[in-house]
């Protein structure tokens, strides 16, 4: 009788801790797998080749660097879209927004959440960019612009989500505190909600970036593709092919064990890399922010 | 080609409702190597297989056998809007290689060019690269130029070129829609002329000069079903959803 809870607890710890420690063996997994099939190509073509300007692989021109540029403006202009907007959302619905309007909204901007990315392609191809090309009289409207717009919108829903929680989860004590002290509505949110929220905001931030920086279908269909080195400001007005387009569009052609091939996991590696740098630093900035907020209250 | 290779599947599983055919896309690149790689029967391609190709499938013991199933050209089309209808191979391989950029320098409107074609791994890329770009002369290597939109799909062009007035693209002629075969380019082999437009008339007279054979690889020769599939093919009521199509019947 005493046995058996004891018995199947044991299971359970063993299971849930199996799915914890998977996670991190499938990271390792893959990242290892991406080590295998992407270092080749570091043997294949030399370093400086893979530094060049020029991506044409079927002609065994392997330079990465519009590719990687090409993400960078994209994702950075996404970022410059969701940040504001994703904050400004979440800050709307926690802070502002009657509870009725509230209950409304949420569900709304989460259902946009769950919009297959090829749906928004298709919205971003037909209406979208033939609008840019008008409205900013551009030759076409396929550009990093309309990739970036439409990667804000994407993310937008992520950082909404998580951040409004976050916000809703700042003890309401805090602003009871704030407005005691004869501080604004604005500066009650500005000064206290939000730096209170900060770690929930800043996740939110990261996940959603992450969506973007990981987006493929619609960039794919919005960006023109065009492998241009992306160097000036205004690149976010000209096409651009990003390294996830690439991939996608690429790998499904290449011989096994190709150069093109190794080239291609290459790319996938760099990716890799690069959201590993944006967790860990936003991880840091997280704890740093953490340990201050307990000196405070300490 | 993917079109037809799914109307023919269509066809034939209607009146043989015992054979299964499933279809894939993803440009004749990716046909070939499932092929190599021995995950198809059957491969469709719209350019011949390339020695390499040939030599790494001998090396998975897989012997391809060629079939020419149907003729295609690629037509090169503009926005209606566009007044240029016609221009020589030379043209088209300078604005694609970048040394054109304006359509004033082709007799048109003070325009920027914006150039649409399709991914790398899409046989009819290859295909133009050679035979336009680099006017079938193997040691040229003009490359297209960078700002080149690649686009992953036929309707990704014709969508841009239907509603840009810069745009010119390129796609078999099976590829384009009714409301834009009034602004295809009639191609000149120089400046002297002729200019043809494509059509079926003048893909099999041959005076139209980007067209091109279209092949399916069969893994060995063909027995059984598949032998009894590519015999289909090649008959009349195949051919016939070939021309419905926009490509070109081969000739008995």
């Amino acid at each position: 009788m005493n046995k058996s809870p004891n018995w199947r607890e044991t299971i359970i710890t063993a299971v849930i801790r199996t799915c914890g420690y998977s996670a991190v063996v499938f990271v390792i997994l893959i990242f290892f797998f991406l080590l295998r099939e992407g270092v080749p190509a570091l043997a294949e073509v030399k370093l400086g080749d893979l530094l060049t300007t020029r991506w044409y692989p079927i002609e065994n021109h392997f330079g990465i660097l519009p590719l990687l540029t090409g993400s960078l403006v994209v994702t950075l202009g996404a970022m410059l879209i969701a940040i504001p907007f994703g904050i400004g959302t979440a800050v709307f619905l926690a802070e502002i927004a009657p509870r009725w309007l509230r209950e409304i909204l949420k569900p709304l901007v989460e259902l946009l959440g769950g919009l297959p990315s090829v749906v928004l392609g298709f919205l971003g191809i037909l209406l979208l960019s033939p609008f840019l090309r008008v409205f900013l009289n551009l030759p076409t409207g396929l550009t990093a612009l309309a990739g970036a717009l439409l990667l804000g919108g994407i993310a937008v829903p992520t950082t909404v989500s998580i951040a409004e929680d976050a916000l809703d989860s700042v003890p309401q004590s805090y602003r009871e505190g704030a407005l005691a002290l004869g501080a604004t509505k604005w500066q009650t949110i500005w000064r206290v909600t939000l730096p209170a929220a900060r770690s929930g905001v800043l996740t939110a931030l990261m996940l959603g970036i992450g969506r973007t920086i990981g987006e493929t279908m619609a960039v794919m269909m919005v960006t023109g593709n065009a492998p241009v080195m992306a160097d000036k400001l205004t690149s976010i007005l000209s096409p651009v092919r990003t390294m996830t387009a690439t991939i996608a569009a690429e790998m499904g052609e290449v011989a096994n064990g190709s150069t093109h091939y190794h080239v291609l996991f290459f790319i996938g590696l760099v990716l890799f890399l690069i959201s590993l740098v944006v967790n860990i630093l936003a991880s840091t900035v997280i704890f740093r922010s953490r340990k201050r907020a307990e000196r405070v209250l300490s | 080609m993917v079109n037809l290779a799914l109307a023919w599947a269509e066809r034939y599983q209607s009146g043989h409702p015992d054979i299964s055919i499933s279809v894939t896309g993803g440009g004749s690149g990716t046909g070939i190597a499932s092929l190599v790689n021995g995950t198809v029967d059957v491969a469709n391609a719209s350019r011949a297989m390339t020695a390499d190709e040939m030599k790494q499938a001998e090396a998975n013991g897989i012997t391809p056998v060629e079939f020419t199933v149907a003729r295609d050209a690629i037509a090169v089309v503009v926005n209606p809007q566009n007044p240029v209808r016609r221009l020589t191979l030379q043209q088209i391989s300078d604005i694609y290689s970048g040394k054109i950029n304006n359509w004033s320098e082709v007799g048109g409107d003070p325009r920027p060019i914006v150039r649409l074609s399709r991914e790398t791994n899409s046989g009819t890329h290859v295909y133009f690269l050679q035979m336009v770009i680099r006017l079938g002369d193997s040691k040229n290597t003009t490359l297209f130029s960078t700002d080149t939109l690649l686009l992953p799909s036929s309707e990704g062009i014709i969508n841009e070129v239907r509603q840009n007035p810069n745009a010119i693209g390129y796609d078999g002629l099976g590829y384009i829609p009714p409301d834009l075969m009034g602004s295809l380019i009639a191609v000149g082999k120089d400046a002297s002329g002729p200019y043809v437009i494509p059509s079926i008339a003048t893909v099999n007279d041959n005076s139209y000069p980007v067209a091109r054979d279209l092949y399916m690889y069969t893994a060995g020769e063909p027995v059984g079903a598949i032998k009894e599939y590519m015999a289909w093919i090649l008959s009349a009521e195949a051919q016939t959803i070939v021309a419905n199509l926009g490509f070109v019947p081969v000739k008995p």
